[in-house]
């Protein structure tokens, strides 16, 4: 098990790496927010779920899709804007979608997927199936009404949902402190009636053994949802972009130390053979090279593509006008 | 208590209603009842379909348009929903991404500007930005208000801000016929549909088949032949257009009268075809005419035939203001039957000609009456 989640959290810390290298060469035609320090999170709880299960995410969501199974050319290539992305070159990096691996939808408005993520577990709940539904945001899509529009109702149909709130303390540059008057989120959450679970230090190993036993609760009909894990973690990298934001003075090095401490990428290496570690690194090197390789080297869609994807029929507005 | 009165004459196309199969429709039915059948009717259909909204469950069971669906269904097929049209909007999606067919119903069509977010930045761009794996093929019923202090807040047509959009597709269709067919066609589609009902035209009757059948996106209906001036009417505006058609008649003036049904994908073609014989076009809106529907349509008219057609356009729509209660007021704030024709009327004559048509009893305009 440490192998496996070691192997996903180098392959996501290094495939950020890389999109933070190559950014600066305008290869890649999209807004990128890393997830580098908070990757645990997504390993953790993806590590609990099939395939058939089902995520939803935000912009920042690169080590979501990953941890989930998602295709690691497809998000690369769609970064490049090339027609081999995983949207085609429409969504771009706040807009994975990777639906044979349950990576449902994430969404550049703060909030916005959570209550998709309940309308998707209603209806597999309504069609009788065991899939389990995993909603990740941030701190920040707390202070959204559908947070809490979405609780309410996952909680009042006993939805098979588990919420995870990465809280890395800022909105863009904005402390959690500046933005709620209770900081507890879980304990908000757990207002509404909602199973909650706090985990304070980024530790993959306990949330991972919190949402398994959830899982395997809800599987097991021993509990219903929903579930909320408020996850504190910390964001190493700028709101958006490649680079560090230490110099804005909204936040300090000092504050980061205790967190870039804890990595959970070197925590987790710790824990298996050096020989298997190196494997792991070269398995992923391997791979992450030759997904570079695949997405510098992918055609860009073709221009007719622009109108097609609106609807589920040719353009319909659009032929209609060249109709006429 | 609600009583309406159904002017004779002042029809609403429907004897222009063809059946599925070509054949004079017998049975009429209201509106709601209408868009009652088509809901149980695909419900039986197709196990994905699913109702929600506020009330939808309650005894009143959305004016009847719901009407013994809850008994026949289950709660788990139709239910009432928390006072939350964001997350609810949102449910719908993600109800959609799995498969269903979910129709999420609304009482006034004022309160989707509670769940704008969601319709506009997930349900109509679900498929794009997922480079076509994924759809949320929904329904979005809405309901206009319209007399009886109705105000502010209760009266908005607020299509237009759908219509903008790309990826959403929306309808407001005018009669029983066209409430049913294109209530199964949305349902069906693929893509999310705003379905807009008008309550005056909740109570209208018509001939409606028994049998399924659709009424497809981006097909007008010519409701009445004319060839001095072509009169487009959108949703209860199309009541009033077909009184004014009768208005005119009476003044020896022949106006043909189009009901978009779809206005997106809009049928822009049979309005050309309409306005390049009469040269013609007034279209009026259940709503506002800054970049309402009925600005539209005149541009895209004017885009096509503008050089080719000595053309005369006119939009008509509600007040430029907030729609008032006290019926003095709110009398003014719609056009009428009356103000129509008088429109036409200066339109053909290239200037005022103050000229309002006397009332007539059998085309007067339809009230609602409280409590709504």
């Amino acid at each position: 098990m440490h192998e496996q989640f070691y192997k996903s959290l180098y392959r996501i810390r290094r495939t950020e790496e890389e999109v933070a290298r190559i950014y600066p060469s305008d290869k890649l035609k999209s807004p990128v927010h890393l997830s580098i320090g908070q990757e645990a999170i997504s390993v953790a709880v993806c590590e609990s779920l099939r395939t058939s299960d089902v995520v939803f995410g935000t912009y920042r969501s690169h080590a979501m899709y990953l941890a989930k199974g998602g295709s690691l050319k497809g998000m690369l290539a769609e970064m490049y804007g090339k027609a081999t992305g995983c949207t085609g070159g429409k969504g771009g990096s706040m807009h994975l979608v990777d639906t044979p691996a349950g990576v449902m939808g994430t969404s550049a408005v703060v909030g916005t997927t959570i209550a998709n993520a309940v309308g998707y577990a209603y209806a597999e709940k309504y069609q009788c199936k065991d899939t389990i539904v995993a909603c990740f945001f941030g701190d920040g899509a707390t202070e959204e009404g559908v947070f809490y529009e979405s609780l309410n109702f996952a909680v009042l149909k006993k939805l098979p949902v588990m919420f995870i709130c990465e809280n890395n303390g800022y909105a863009i540059h904005t402390p959690q402190s500046k933005r709620q008057g209770v900081p507890d989120i879980a304990q908000r959450a757990k207002a509404f009636g909602v199973t909650t679970t706090l985990i304070e230090d980024n530790n993959a190993l306990k949330l991972h053994e919190a949402t398994n036993q959830a899982v395997s609760d809800i599987r097991s009909g021993e509990a219903t949802g929903p579930y909320l894990f408020e996850c504190r973690t910390y964001r190493w990298k700028e709101h958006v972009g490649p680079g560090e934001d230490w110099h804005l003075g909204f936040r300090t090095l000092d504050e980061a130390q205790p967190w870039v401490q804890n990595d959970q990428v070197g925590r987790i290496g710790e824990l298996i053979s050096t020989e298997a570690r190196t494997a792991i690194e070269a398995e992923v090197e391997a791979e992450l090279a030759e997904a570079i390789e695949f997405a510098e080297n992918s055609p860009f869609p073709e221009e007719a593509e622009l109108f097609t994807d609106v609807y589920s029929t040719p353009n319909a507005p659009l032929e209609a006008r060249k109709a006429a | 208590m609600t009583t309406i009165t159904t002017p004779t004459g002042n029809g609403t196309g429907l004897d222009t209603a063809p059946s599925p199969a070509g054949e004079s429709i017998e049975r009429s039915i209201s509106y709601i009842e209408a868009i009652c059948e088509a809901t149980d009717q695909e419900m039986e259909r197709d196990p994905k379909v699913i109702v929600f909204g506020l009330d939808v469950d309650d005894p009143k069971a959305i004016q009847g348009t719901l009407d013994g669906l809850l008994d026949k269904y289950g709660p788990e097929r139709i239910f009432g929903t928390p006072l939350s049209e964001d997350a609810m909007t949102g449910v719908a999606i993600g109800q959609a991404l799995a498969g269903l067919r979910p129709i999420h119903v609304h009482i006034r069509m004022d309160f989707l500007m509670l769940a704008m977010n969601q319709l506009v930045n997930v349900a109509a761009k679900t498929r794009y930005m997922g480079g076509g794996h994924v759809s949320a093929p929904m329904v979005v019923r809405s309901m206009i208000g319209k007399s009886w202090g109705q105000g502010a807040q209760h009266s908005q047509g607020l299509y237009s801000f759908f219509m903008h959009v790309p990826g959403l597709k929306v309808v407001a269709p005018t009669t029983p016929y066209d409430a049913k067919g294109c209530l199964l066609a949305a349902i069906r589609d693929d893509d999310p549909v705003m379905y807009v009902e008008h309550r005056i035209l909740h109570f209208q009757n018509g001939p409606v088949p028994e049998e399924p059948y659709t009424v497809e996106p981006g097909k007008a209906r010519v409701t009445r032949h004319g060839s001095d001036v072509t009169l487009v009417g959108i949703s209860q505006q199309q009541m009033e257009c077909l009184g004014a058609h009768e208005y005119l008649k009476d003044k020896g003036i022949s106006a043909e009268v189009i009901d978009p049904i779809w206005l997106a994908p809009l049928d822009i073609g049979t309005i050309c075809e309409s306005v390049r014989k009469t040269g013609r076009l007034v279209v009026v809106d259940n709503g506002w005419t800054t970049c309402g529907a009925s600005a539209e349509i005149v541009a895209q008219v004017l885009e096509r035939l503008q050089g080719t057609v000595d053309l005369r356009v006119q939009r008509m729509g509600f007040a430029p203001v907030t729609c008032p209660t006290t019926p003095v007021l709110e009398d003014k704030f719609y056009p009428t039957a009356l103000t129509i024709a008088a429109a036409a009327n200066d339109m053909l004559h290239d200037g005022p000609q103050g000229w309002l048509p006397e009332e007539r009893e059998d085309l007067k305009s339809v009230e609602f009456k409280g409590p709504f």
